[in-house]
C-alpha cells in the first residue's frame, strides 16, 4: 500500500492505479540465433528477486497507461525513485 | 525430554499437575553434520525426520534463523487436498495426502488433520467444463473426487449464496471429501520433535548468513552461531529462496510476493467443511476454535515485507462476502502476510542443483502447506540418494530449460 509518482502524469496517486510489471532492465535479446538453452531460460524464467533496493516496472493501468521505472524497497516498499524508460539503463542504474 | 506421548503421559502429567518436559530440546550446533537443511518450516522438519526415519541419516542439523512454525508454516490458511489436473502434480499431492491420512499416529502427535472436504466452486459453464476435466483427471489417477450441482452444494453449506442473481452465481463445484484442515504451527511441532527423538538437532535462531562452495561442490554454512561443515545442504527457505541461492551464486526461477490472510473473531460451529473459489478469489474454512479463516491472492509486486495491500484484502472479503452474506457483520481478529516464492508454472522445485550437494527444495508459491509432508519426504530421498526421488523427478529445475513446465497455473482449481 504506497503512494507512487506517475513520472509522466507528474501526480503522486495511489497504488491502486497502477500495475506492477516485474522486473526491470530485462532487454530481449539481440542475437536470439546464437543464444544457448539456458541463456534462454535464463531471459524467459529466470529473475533476481533481489532483498532490498530493487528496480522494477510498473504501468499506470488507469491513469496515462503508460510503462516507467521504480526503485521500490522490496523490504520496507519504500519508494526511492521514479524514472520514465532511457532516464535510467542496467548500465547506469542510480 | 518425554520421548513418546500417551494416554498414561497424559494421565501422569494431569493427575500429578506436573510441568510438561520441553518437546524440542534447545541445542548448539556441532561443527559438522553429514546433512544441514536451511529452513526449519515444515518443508525443512519434515525433510528431516525422513532423512532420519526411511533414509538412515540421523546426523543432520535443521537451521531456523527464527523460530519453529514462526515463519509460513504458522501464517497459511492450512488447507490440505490432492485434486490437481496434471499428472505429476495430482501424484506428488496425493504421496502427500497419504501421508497426511496417517501422521498423527506416525509423529506421536496430534496434527489435528480433519477431512472435513474442500468444494471448490464454479460460477461460469467454461469453470463446470475445467472442473468436469479436473474431477475426470483425478479419478484416473486415483484422487476421490466428484462434481457436484448448486443443490447439493446448498444442501450441505445452507449459509452458502446459490441464488442465480448473485454477481458471479454458484453453478457447481468439485468435492473432494478427503480433502480438510490441520493445525499448522502443530504439524511444525510435530515434526520438530519426532525428528529431534530421532536425533536430529532443531537450531533455532540461527541464521545462514552464506553458503561455502568450493570447487562446484558444498563444504558448509556460515551462520550467526558460526560455521558449520556438511557434504550435503538442502535449501528449504520458502520466501527467502532467491537470497539463500546467491549465497551459493545461483539464480533461481522464482519470485517472492505477499500472500495474506485474516481470522475473524471465534464463533459457534456454522462451517463445516473448505470453500474455495477461484472466479471470484477467495477460500475460507473455520477453524476448531470457531474463527473463520480466510485466504486472499499475491500481491503482484515482489516483496518480503510479510504484509501485502490493503485491495487484495478487500478484493477476498468483497467474494467471501458474495459467497457467504450472513458473514457481513463478522469481525476479523487479525490479518497478516507471508513471503511465498511462486515458479513460472506454479509448481514447485525439487532438485539438484549446479552445486554439487547443494540441492533446492522451493517455488511452492501459495500452496505449500498442503504438501508438507510429501515435499519432506520426496526431498529426503532426493538428498539422501544424491538422485530424485521418481515423484520430484518432474519437478526438477531443467525444466525452465528443456520446456517441460507443469502447466498447474490455472488449472489447480484454486486461487494462485
Amino acid at each position: 500500500m504506497f503512494l507512487i509518482v506517475c513520472p509522466y502524469c507528474k501526480e503522486s496517486r495511489d497504488q491502486n492505479e497502477f500495475s506492477p510489471a516485474g522486473e526491470a532492465f530485462i532487454a530481449r535479446p539481440q542475437n536470439p540465433e546464437e543464444l544457448s538453452d539456458d541463456e534462454w531460460s535464463d531471459y524467459v524464467f529466470y529473475r533476481t528477486n533481489h532483498k532490498g533496493d530493487h528496480w522494477e516496472q510498473w504501468v499506470h493501468t488507469n491513469g496515462c497507461r503508460k510503462y516507467f521505472l521504480v526503485k521500490r524497497s522490496t523490504i520496507s516498499h519504500e519508494i526511492l525513485e521514479v524514472a520514465a524508460f532511457g532516464e535510467v539503463t542496467s548500465e547506469n542504474p542510480s | 525430554m518425554q520421548k513418546k506421548y500417551s494416554w498414561y503421559s497424559l494421565l501422569k502429567a494431569g493427575l500429578g499437575n506436573q510441568e510438561w518436559d520441553q518437546a524440542i530440546p534447545l541445542v548448539k550446533p556441532k561443527s559438522k553434520y553429514d546433512v544441514i537443511i536451511i529452513g526449519g518450516g515444515g518443508h525443512g522438519l519434515a525433510t528431516a525426520y525422513y532423512l532420519a526415519k526411511e533414509c538412515g541419516i540421523t546426523n543432520v542439523a535443521v537451521l531456523e534463523k527464527g523460530y519453529i512454525g514462526g515463519g509460513n508454516t504458522g501464517r497459511n490458511t492450512t488447507i490440505i487436498r490432492s485434486n490437481y489436473l496434471r499428472d505429476e502434480a495430482s501424484s506428488l499431492y496425493e504421496h502427500s495426502m497419504r501421508l497426511w491420512e496417517g501422521l498423527s499416529e506416525d509423529l506421536n502427535f496430534n496434527v489435528m488433520f480433519s477431512q472435513r472436504g474442500v468444494y471448490n466452486l464454479g460460477h461460469t459453464l467454461q469453470d463446470m467444463r475445467d472442473i468436469e476435466r479436473r474431477v475426470n483427471a483425478n479419478v484416473l489417477n486415483g484422487v476421490d473426487a466428484v462434481v457436484v450441482d448448486h443443490k447439493e452444494i446448498k444442501e450441505q453449506i445452507p449459509i452458502i449464496n446459490t441464488s442465480k442473481n448473485a454477481r458471479y452465481p454458484i453453478m457447481g463445484a468439485s468435492f473432494q471429501a478427503r480433502a480438510g484442515v490441520a493445525r499448522h504451527d502443530g504439524v511444525a511441532w510435530g515434526f520438530a520433535r519426532a525428528a529431534s527423538n530421532l536425533g536430529v538437532d532443531i537450531i533455532q535462531n540461527c541464521e545462514v548468513i552464506d553458503i561455502e562452495v568450493e570447487e562446484g561442490k558444498v563444504k558448509g554454512v556460515k551462520t550467526t552461531l558460526g560455521d558449520i561443515m556438511a557434504d550435503r545442504v538442502g535449501c528449504v527457505s520458502a520466501g527467502h529462496s532467491s537470497v539463500v541461492a546467491k549465497m551459493a551464486g545461483l539464480r533461481l526461477p522464482v519470485e517472492s510476493h505477499p500472500l495474506q490472510a485474516f481470522v475473524s473473531e471465534a464463533m459457534k460451529p456454522i462451517l463445516h467443511t473448505v470453500v474455495m473459489s477461484n472466479a471470484v478469489h477467495g477460500y475460507v474454512s473455520q477453524s476448531d476454535k470457531g474463527d473463520l479463516v480466510i485466504g486472499a491472492g499475491i500481491d503482484g509486486y515482489n516483496s518480503y515485507a510479510q504484509r501485502g495491500s490493503a485491495k487484495i484484502v478487500e478484493h477476498c472479503a468483497a467474494a467471501i462476502l458474495e459467497l457467504f452474506p450472513i458473514f457481513s457483520r463478522v469481525r476479523m481478529n487479525r490479518q497478516w502476510g507471508g513471503i511465498v516464492d511462486v515458479c513460472p508454472d506454479a509448481c514447485p522445485v525439487i532438485s539438484p542443483t549446479k552445486v554439487e550437494g547443494l540441492y533446492f527444495n522451493c517455488g511452492w508459491g501459495t500452496g505449500g502447506f498442503k504438501a508438507t509432508p510429501g515435499s519432506g519426504n520426496v526431498f529426503a530421498h532426493t538428498i539422501a540418494q544424491d538422485k530424485q526421488h521418481e515423484l520430484a523427478v518432474p519437478f526438477h529445475i531443467d525444466r525452465f530449460t528443456s520446456g517441460a513446465l507443469i502447466d498447474e497455473h490455472g488449472a489447480a482449481g484454486v486461487a494462485h
